[in-house]
């Protein structure tokens, strides 16, 4: 498969980086969306989150089998088959999904950020990844909609759920800029145009967004950058994540789907 | 989505065969009608058929590769039938015919809102979530949206204010 992309080693193992980061961000924060099925605030909202965790989780896959043709890997030992510290998702996942008002600041800092780096991947020159992002832009539209509304509702809620909401923002700040973590031979993804945009003026874009919205719910926002281990950071919380998302699959590796 | 214009009578018959395949999910609308037929190929002993997803993640697209592939083979007109995966282009809920938007309204579901006209669709931060749509049963527009999600991917709830029932929407995407 690898050959007849025509890709050289380097650009190769530098655009499955890319992949991997992108789905296993995807697939993370579908599992802990999935947390609140059958337990969130309303019945509206239930079918609502169970949704949204069902399209990041799908966006995963199409990212999977996309990694695996060019690694000619299987897509689904990529998902489950990985030790929890071979994931490559950004630090803002990491979290558990808490409160209602961290759930809520999360999903509006990760949409966000997720919709800044969906813009430049349906410009890649990779262009099975640009026509996926292309499709996948659309769908995530609604989970944008759906963030804001929320993020707009809890912050005209009283005080003590402003408070909440406020309390996540700020705390989740310095991690979110880890979707934005560079990504090794990012150099050579931006020259051949397969990531069109580098990962720090993606930044800089999501944060002239997101700051005018964000500071006056939670205040001023300390000056923050994407670190360069964003994506190397695990957790307990994750790990306890990872042994359920993978318990299925671990039953029986050798049973098919 | 018409088919495209049709030479091949091989191909003509695929067309004929998958207009009569219904959607897994909602089976009142065929997936022809639905437009989720990209495009049908033959050549030599192998038919390729691109099947355009209404969602990235919709767990009904193994079930559709695997019905479009029985029906072709069916047909008995080539050993190989190969249904691929594709977002070029990427579907859209302006790919549903005007038969099956009318399929879609007479078994309970609001046929989706076309998309707004204009160079930047698809390009667009926001597609409108419309906070109306048709009640599908007596036809008013004194409706109210509960959720722009629904029980599958592809629906959003709403609620009828005239006769007071709520229905699902194809959701315009």
């Amino acid at each position: 498969m690898t050959e007849a992309l025509g890709l050289e080693p380097a650009t190769r193992d530098a655009l499955a980086e890319l992949l991997l980061a992108t789905a296993d961000d995807e697939f993370v924060i579908g599992f802990w969306d999935s947390e609140w099925t059958g337990i969130a605030p309303m019945l509206e909202e239930d079918v609502a989150t169970s949704s949204v965790a069902q399209d990041e989780i799908g966006h995963a896959k199409a990212l999977y089998e996309l990694l695996g043709e060019l690694t000619d890997e299987d897509p689904d030992r990529i998902a489950y088959g990985r030790e929890p510290d071979r994931y490559r998702h950004a630090s803002l996942l990491n979290h558990r999904r808490g409160d209602w008002a961290f759930t809520v600041a999360r999903r509006y800092l990760y949409e966000t950020a997720d919709a800044v780096r969906l813009g430049a991947l349906a410009r890649s020159t990779h262009q099975p990844l640009a026509l996926l992002a292309g499709k996948m832009r659309r769908e995530e539209t609604y989970h944008l909609l759906h963030a804001d509304a929320w993020l707009r509702r809890l912050a005209d809620a009283p005080a003590d759920v402003r408070a909440r909401l406020a309390d996540a923002i700020r705390t989740l700040w310095p991690d979110a800029q880890d979707v934005f973590a560079p990504l090794a031979g990012e150099e050579e993804l931006v020259r051949g145009g397969m990531l069109p945009t580098p990962m720090r003026a993606l930044h800089a874009d999501w944060q002239a967004r997101v700051r005018p919205v964000l500071e006056p719910i939670a205040g001023p926002l300390p000056d923050a950058a994407p670190r360069l281990d964003g994506r190397d950071r695990r957790s307990r919380d994750f790990a306890w994540l990872h042994g359920e998302f993978t318990s299925v699959a671990r039953a029986d590796e050798r049973a098919t789907w | 989505m018409v088919s495209p214009p049709v030479i091949d009578p091989v191909e003509r018959r695929i067309w004929d065969e998958l207009a009569r395949l219904p959607d897994p999910e909602i089976p009142a609308i065929s997936v022809v009608d639905l437009g989720v037929i990209g495009s049908v190929a033959v050549d030599g002993d192998r038919v390729r058929v691109e099947l355009l997803p209404t969602f990235v993640g919709c767990p009904a697209i193994g079930v559709m590769q695997q019905q479009i592939g029985e029906r072709i083979g069916a047909l008995g007109v080539a050993p190989a039938v190969d249904v691929v995966v594709s977002y070029d282009p990427p579907w859209t809920s302006d790919r549903i015919s005007p038969a099956g938007r009318e399929a879609l309204r007479r078994s309970g579901f609001a046929p989706p809102a076309p998309m707004p006209a204009g160079p930047a669709l698809g390009q667009l931060d926001e597609l409108a979530v419309l906070p109306i749509a048709e009640c599908p049963y007596c036809g008013s527009r004194n409706t109210t949206l509960d959720n722009p999600f629904g029980p599958t991917l592809c629906r959003a709830i709403y609620h009828c204010g005239d006769c007071r029932q709520p229905f699902e929407q194809f959701k315009r995407i």
